[in-house]
């Protein structure tokens, strides 16, 4: 055989030239498809909701009879107070868990602790919303909920499903956290525990404050997901299609999320009232609206702890 | 291994023999913090396998086998498996492609410029977009609008909706797992006279593969998991076929179910015979699915990661 040298150009042959092209401009695509997707969202949620708008009596948009679509009442405030409760509850129990073990495992768990007890919130994370709904109706709301709010709902209510959403949120915190704790320059933990600083005034007082950017975010990241958390209140939230404004988070009550889902699943949308249908996607847009000013803010704050180190 | 694990404080000395009561208590915290998931995993597969242990264990190739019916004791899960199955096949098929097609694009093809900065944060706009807010695009654009290519509410409409939900997640996680490759393994492609696609195919996407499959198996195991978009895309659990097989390829035009429908309707049964033991009888098949991929995904990454050195 005998090493053969090629002298031509290496990138000479035309075969080659135009494969890469065509390859470049294939990838190129699905990059834009990213663009595409965003553009179909807003466009099906602004069209239907302007329909929505228009067809709705505007005063039903806070009449104080409730979300019943069956009878065109359409009370954003019953939602919203409903949306908050469930938000609420869920970052209550989420952040303080969640950056507390981010802060043992990116201060204080030696990799092989790591590697063994990381993996808990990575199988918490990947637990169905469903799952998390029928263990807040079966187990949190008779066995937590009923003993800390008396005269809460039995057939689920904002506190079980609340504490539902806050179990999803968990991971998500501590992930985020961790990041924004981890990108703290070893430097700093290194002069403090010079000074003579014990461990946890180092982790409270000098990567915490350094990575405050960072946990902030994470903060704001898990509002927006509790806020579009879907299944889990359909399910816990303890109403079915329609609900009166709740007057204490041991009531059952319809989030954004569940009244888009009982809307969607419901025979109301058929026999509804007035404009039900078009009010699944006027709410969509809404929440969609709300989600997003969030996580702008986010990624903001997540680049600044980026820039800053 | 990086600056923070390698201070290990002994502070004996500064703390002039007292003991560190606080720091230990403030460990003691936040271990637990990290103990309470744990905990709640536990209760939590606890409450389900019991819960579902009276439907398994007396009658678990009947409740896989049959379809829905108005019976609590005849009913199984037949449709949702099949409907799970075809959903997340569908969305593997559009979503992997484009996804890693599109991380490809912009790490290793685009030039920084105003237009890749855009799409970079679209995508990232994207990945927290609520579930439901995805049934919406479903619903009006796959169900409605492109009804007459995808039938209505069927799988196929429902898995282009799923494939839409996961496709900012794979694309993020792929593009994170290719910036990881060392640059000098491209350099040394190009030293050879590869083209960009060459290096790509032969040496970026190899040794990005472990990282690449991790994140599209996640995300594979959230879109079997997801109960919001597809209500919104038209799941029913009344009025399916039952007559249809693994591979029947008619059931794509057709009402369709998925096992986080089933589980949702039945636990809003009012007889027990659904709302507990039949529904917790199905969570079990679910998560054991969803956890099958979690922990491939998790042991995948391990593996590479040790066989790296990192």
């Amino acid at each position: 055989m005998g090493l053969q040298v090629i002298a031509n150009p290496l990138h000479g042959d035309p075969r080659r030239q135009a494969k890469e092209r065509r390859v470049g401009r294939v990838l190129g695509g699905a990059a834009y498809v990213s663009i595409l997707l965003s553009a179909l969202i807003v466009l099906s949620l602004v069209f239907e909701a302007f329909t929505f708008i228009t067809e709705v009596d505007l005063g039903e948009l806070f009449s104080s009879s409730g979300w019943i679509p069956r009878q065109g009442h359409f009370d954003l405030i019953t939602i919203m107070v409903a949306s908050l409760w469930v938000t609420g509850i869920a970052l209550l129990l989420a952040v303080p868990v969640g950056m507390a073990s981010a802060m043992y495992l990116s201060e204080y768990a030696k990799p092989g602790v790591r590697k063994v007890l990381k993996p808990i919130l990575e199988i918490l994370a990947g637990i169905p919303s469903v799952v998390l709904g029928y263990f807040a109706l079966r187990f949190i709301n008779p066995n937590i909920v009923q003993a800390i709010v008396p005269g809460a709902n039995n057939a689920g209510n904002l506190v079980a499903a609340g504490i539902g959403v806050g179990i999803l949120t968990i991971p998500l915190v501590a992930s985020i956290s961790e990041d924004a704790l981890a990108a703290v320059p070893g430097a700093l933990r290194e002069a403090s525990a010079g000074l003579g600083a014990t461990k946890m005034t180092t982790t409270l007082r000098v990567v915490t404050p350094a990575a405050l950017s960072g946990l902030v975010a994470s903060f704001v990241i898990a509002t927006s997901r509790a806020i579009g958390e879907t299944m889990v209140v359909f399910i816990a939230g303890g109403a079915a299609d329609s609900a009166p404004r709740a007057l204490s988070p041991g009531d059952g009550s319809l989030t954004m999320t569940a009244a888009m889902a009982s809307v969607a699943s419901g025979t109301d949308n058929v026999a509804g009232v007035g404009p039900t249908f078009q009010s699944l996607f006027f709410v969509g847009l809404f929440l969609f609206l709300i989600t997003l000013g969030l996580n702008m803010f986010a990624t903001r704050l997540v680049r600044r702890y980026r820039e800053v180190y | 291994m990086d600056a923070r694990s390698t201070i290990d404080h002994d502070l004996g000395l500064l703390l002039k023999g007292r003991p560190d009561t606080k720091g230990t208590i403030f460990r003691a915290v936040i271990l637990s913090a990290l103990l309470f998931s744990l905990l709640i995993l536990t209760v939590l597969l606890y409450q389900v396998i019991t819960d579902g242990w009276a439907v398994l264990s007396t009658r678990f190739g009947d409740f896989i086998g049959s379809g829905l019916r108005s019976d609590a004791e005849d009913a199984g899960i037949k449709q949702g498996l099949l409907g799970t199955f075809w959903l997340a096949l569908i969305t593997a098929i559009v979503a992997f492609p484009l996804g890693i097609g599109a991380a490809i694009y912009l790490e290793e093809y685009a030039t920084p410029s105003r237009l890749t900065s855009f799409i970079d944060i679209n995508i990232r706009n994207l990945a927290g977009v609520p579930s439901v807010v995805y049934g919406i695009l479903g619903l009006s654009i796959f169900v409605r609008r492109a009804g007459s290519l995808t039938g209505g509410a069927t799988p196929l409409a429902a898995g282009l909706t799923l494939a839409a939900l996961v496709l900012p997640v794979v694309i993020i996680t792929s593009a994170e797992s290719i910036r990881s490759v060392p640059q000098p393994l491209r350099e040394a492609g190009y030293g050879v006279g590869a083209t960009k696609w060459e290096v790509t195919r032969h040496h970026v996407l190899p040794y990005a593969a472990p990282g690449i499959l991790t994140g599209t198996l996640l995300s594979l195991a959230r879109a079997a998991g997801e109960a919001a978009p597809l209500l919104l895309v038209g799941a029913v659990t009344g009025r399916l076929g039952s007559r249809y097989e693994l591979w029947d390829f008619d059931q794509l035009r057709q009402r369709f179910t998925a096992m986080p429908i089933i589980i949702t309707s039945w636990t809003k049964q009012p007889q027990e015979g659904f709302r507990v033991d039949n529904a917790a009888a199905a969570i079990v098949m679910l998560v054991l699915f969803v956890l099958l991929l979690n922990t491939a995904a998790i042991v995948l990454r391990s593996r590479f990661e040790r066989k790296r050195g990192m």
